[in-house]
């Protein structure tokens, strides 16, 4: 004989298995009203990264609107998985890299003092691949970024941390390289799963890059 | 162009509120408007706003919260504990200048 009770002993603690309804809600209709459970997320407004890319033109974007978003009252979280992970790694992340391979949208101003017009055309694709392309191709980023005034990724981390973004690492990501836990950037809170960053995006808007 | 008035005082601001002519700003103003907003300005809060007064005369922009930091020389952290949730929003309000318009 089995029974199964619907009310948990005192003390009893439970997994949070997101059945609980967590708000009620009145939807008002016409004349009458109808009363709605959901499990939406009422909180502050929160907005989730995943960064999965370690190029250096492809770090630049979750951490100048992140950034953003904790100067507007947001409430942000960064996840660095797979080749993302270079961004929060100290060994690798003040040496990202940009290449023009596989860019076609790479231009060079300089150009237009040559002939009116070859400022907007497409770089060919072969020059990439040349030695020393992508060094180049790095440094004039780096300069592009100075003179905005945007801080490297090093600095943009310590930046984010002082502002209160929450950093995590992938823990699949951190295992499949190998990588040690002294090589995060301190703001990094933690090496998690992806069904912990899932937990904590909860009523997150999440932007993938 | 809008005019908030606040106890008998009258300054032009721009459809968000912030203050258009810098000069009709005074310490004694931003320490009203920092109590409609929940803020007890004292010179820990001043300090910030006076650094930004001082660098947007210079510029003729208001500073952002990394200019606040590699310029000024001041700690987001604090920032963000005197100012909390829109810390350059909030300090550009009270200092009497444009919203910021840096992403950085």
């Amino acid at each position: 004989m089995s029974t199964t009770t619907s009310t948990l002993p005192e003390g009893f603690i439970l997994p949070d298995f997101g059945d609980a309804p967590r708000t009620t809600r009145t939807v008002q209709t016409g004349e009458s009203s109808a009363v709605t459970t959901t499990t939406s997320y009422d909180g502050p407004r929160k907005m989730a990264f995943i960064c999965s890319k370690g190029n250096l033109d492809m770090a630049y974007p979750a951490l100048i609107m992140g950034n953003a978003a904790l100067g507007e009252g947001v409430e942000v979280h960064l996840f660095f998985t797979f080749w993302g992970l270079d961004i929060i790694n100290t060994k690798t992340n003040d040496k990202l890299r940009f290449t023009m391979a596989g860019n076609t949208a790479m231009h060079l101003d300089d150009l237009g003092r040559v002939r009116p017009g070859l400022e907007h055309a497409s770089m060919p694709q072969a020059l990439g691949n040349l030695p020393g392309m992508t060094g180049m191709a790095t440094r004039m980023l780096k300069r592009q970024m100075a003179e905005q005034d945007i801080p490297t990724v090093p600095e943009f981390l310590d930046l984010l941390q002082a502002s209160g973004a929450h950093l995590y690492a992938c823990k699949l990501s951190f295992d499949m390289a190998k990588m040690l836990e002294a090589d995060l950037h301190p703001g990094v809170e933690g090496v998690i799963s992806a069904g912990d960053f899932i937990e904590i995006a909860q009523g997150a808007q999440i932007v993938f890059v | 162009m809008p005019t908030n008035t606040l106890n008998g005082r009258s300054f032009a601001v721009d459809e968000e509120g912030f203050l258009t002519d810098r000069d009709q700003w005074s310490e004694e103003l931003a320490t009203e408007l920092a109590a409609l907003i929940g803020i007890e300005l004292d010179e820990e809060h001043l300090a910030p706003l006076r650094f930004m007064r001082e660098d947007s005369a210079r510029t003729g922009v208001t500073p952002t919260l990394r200019r606040m930091q590699t310029v000024g020389g001041f700690d987001i952290k604090t920032l963000f504990a005197l100012y909390p949730g829109k810390p350059a929003k909030k300090m550009a309000w009270l200092a009497g200048l444009r919203k910021p318009v840096g992403c950085v």
